[in-house]
């Protein structure tokens, strides 16, 4: 019953699924018992890059949540997404101990070259796995929360709004910048060694994290699609489409847009949360303004409002730029500024738009 | 509160308009600018239940900013607006008095990439709260009620498409079965009849007729003819206050109302 109202018609939803089935099954296999030396082997660098693809793409689901169908574009969705790696970043600080450079059991190496004798409160917990897992839910969508009343409710909306979420990560990024903080200023947080006992380091432990990141990615397709699809869905789309009709028709336009766009900011920050220990590394630059706008142009060129379409965007403008920023660094920010006209002129409705007409033209 | 406040029926009311016995809406002294523009200048309006009631003006006379008071939308400068005996229509928002009273606009505003069938279940949406929502399946006698709205506004044929793909009239025609589905008492209807043809101007005269005595409607509209023919209570508006109020007959033979609107 419910898969069927959650995938019915939606052949993106179902190759969507399938591919990360396929990559479930594949990536352990390829990386963890073909021998280095076969040609099948996959390289642990490679499963660490499409685990980062897979956080990206549930960072641009929630983004397409709140902006394909609530019709909120959010320019500062990065926010949440550092937020909750931040929250994931404390917990791996807090598991290094005494390894550290200056061998401190209680603080990490940053307090200790800044002189801190003590740990500032807002690090206590996080020594806990499942304390900072509930950080990771609770501070993006939090934040979320209290934004949204207040810009929601003044019924700020439009350009206005993507103006101050833009403010919002602004803020954010110059405020971790500072060393005062207490997040490690612009080194942010690094040198991780190990996460529930397991190295970070080790071949396993990165394909658990990327299984984690699979499931998660899946999980947030299927969440997302179960918004859509429901009446809340419904209300929402009408929401985008002619706001006023809504509350002329007795729904409360504000809270409706309040609950999904902290859904959203949640499932960034689990995004963000799976990408840390990932990568290795959570700096303040995660918060810039300009992450968060190549997170809509992920959106764009997979084709908003289709969620399937926003992975597959991230997917492909990662990709690219991967390959690019390797091989021409100079070249990426005109590609991705290229990209954006591009798809505003001549695909509105992105990749998928595109196969969609490609597909029609065929059966005409 | 401010219950006490409502006016008693059948009282002779400053203005000197004797409020009906049985009104359901009620507009009292309403004044509203806009930098310095007086867009409504003491309003007086008294609807009874189950009326159809016409008001018409020249453009700025004020029926759209009467609406906007109305529903929520706009805040007067001063003046008392109740509904039902005791409700006071300043006290609340959009979509508290949406329950009471539905509104189509001028423009007809459907949601266009939902089906018509959609647009009604939303419209018709019992609990509109936000988990109920996202949980709650639509029942069989919801399904019911859809239908026959579909079989009122003549769309049963067209239920699966997206309403924007609907011609004019078709989506007045849904605005209104939303109203329906909204099942408010007071209905207050913005130019129905705005590039409808001759034959879906009756259609919708007919509909409208029909909705009368179970609900009130108060219909604002330019079109001469159309309110001749489904009037029996007509107000006319100017520059934001009550000029003349009857039947059609006396209006139209009222000297004020030939100089402003009716005589051009």
């Amino acid at each position: 019953m419910l898969t069927k109202r959650l995938l019915e018609h939606e052949r993106g939803g179902y190759i969507l699924l399938a591919v990360l089935a396929a990559l479930a099954i594949v990536v352990p296999i390829a990386n963890l018992v073909i021998p280095e030396g076969s040609p099948l082997h996959m390289s642990t660098f490679m499963v660490q890059l499409l685990g980062k693809y897979l956080c990206y793409a549930l960072l641009a689901i929630s983004l397409d949540l709140v902006w394909g169908y609530a019709g909120i574009l959010s320019l500062g969705h990065g926010a949440f997404f550092a937020l909750g790696g931040y929250a994931m970043g404390m917990y791996l600080m807090r598991q290094i101990g005494a390894r550290g450079v200056y061998g401190n059991p209680e603080l990490p190496d940053f307090m200790v070259f800044l002189n801190w004798d003590a740990l500032p409160w807002y690090w206590y917990g996080f020594d806990n796995f499942w304390f900072a897992m509930l950080m990771v839910v609770l501070v993006p969508g939090l934040l979320a929360f209290v934004f949204g009343w207040l810009a929601f409710r003044s019924r700020v909306t439009g350009v206005y709004l993507s103006i101050i979420t833009q403010a919002l990560t602004y803020a954010l990024m110059l405020a971790f910048f500072r060393n005062e903080m207490g997040f490690g200023g612009n080194n942010g947080l690094t040198d991780f060694k190990d996460m529930l006992g397991y190295n970070l380091q080790s071949d396993a432990t990165r394909i658990v994290l990327f299984l984690c990141s699979v499931a998660a990615l899946a999980f947030g397709y299927l969440a997302c699609r179960y918004v859509v699809t429901s009446k809340l869905g419904r209300v929402v789309a009408a929401i985008r489409d002619a706001e006023s009709r809504v509350r002329f028709t007795g729904f409360r336009a504000e809270t409706y847009k309040l609950w999904v766009f902290t859904f959203s900011a949640v499932l960034a920050g689990i995004a963000g949360a799976l990408y840390v220990p990932q990568v290795g590394i959570i700096n303040p630059t995660e918060f810039q303004p300009l992450n968060s706008i190549e997170l809509v142009v992920w959106v764009a060129l997979g084709g908003r409002g289709t969620l399937y379409g926003a992975a597959l965007g991230a997917a492909l403008v990662n990709y690219a730029k991967s390959v690019l920023t390797a091989a021409l660094p100079e070249v990426w920010l005109f590609v991705l500024g290229a990209l954006f006209v591009l798809v505003t002129i001549a695909l509105p409705k992105g990749c998928v738009g595109l196969v969609e007409r490609v597909r029609r033209l065929r059966h005409a | 509160m401010l219950e006490e406040q409502a006016p008693p029926a059948g009282e002779p009311l400053p203005g000197g308009i004797v409020a009906p016995r049985n009104w359901i809406l009620y507009l009292d002294k309403i004044s509203v600018s806009f930098d310095g523009f007086l867009a409504l200048n003491n309003l007086n309006l008294y609807i009874e239940r189950g009326e159809l009631r016409c008001v018409i003006g020249p453009n700025g006379a004020g029926k759209t900013t009467m609406m906007d008071v109305i529903t929520g939308k706009t805040r007067p400068d001063e003046g008392e607006a109740f509904f039902a005996g005791t409700i006071d229509l300043l006290a609340h928002d959009e979509p508290e008095i949406a329950s009471w009273i539905g509104r189509k606009f001028q423009k007809p505003t459907v949601f266009v990439n939902h089906t018509v069938l959609e647009n009604l279940e939303l419209a018709g949406l019992r609990d509109k709260r936000v988990w109920p929502s996202l949980v709650k399946r639509t029942t069989p006698e919801e399904r019911d009620r859809i239908d026959a709205t579909l079989r009122t506004i003549g769309l049963t044929a067209d239920a699966t498409r997206p309403a924007g793909a609907l011609s004019h009239g078709q989506k007045q025609w849904l605005e209104i079965g939303m109203l329906l589905q909204q099942n408010p008492q007071v209905l207050l209807v913005d130019e129905p009849v705005a590039g409808m043809t001759k034959q879906e101007v009756e259609t919708t005269a007919e509909l409208l007729t029909g909705l009368a005595g179970e609900h009130s409607v108060v219909v604002v509209e330019h079109d001469m003819e159309f309110v001749r023919s489904i009037a029996r209570q007509v107000t006319v508006l100017h520059q934001g206050h009550v000029l003349a109020e009857g039947s059609m007959d006396a209006i139209q033979n009222d000297a004020r109302v030939i100089e402003v609107y009716l005589g051009e």
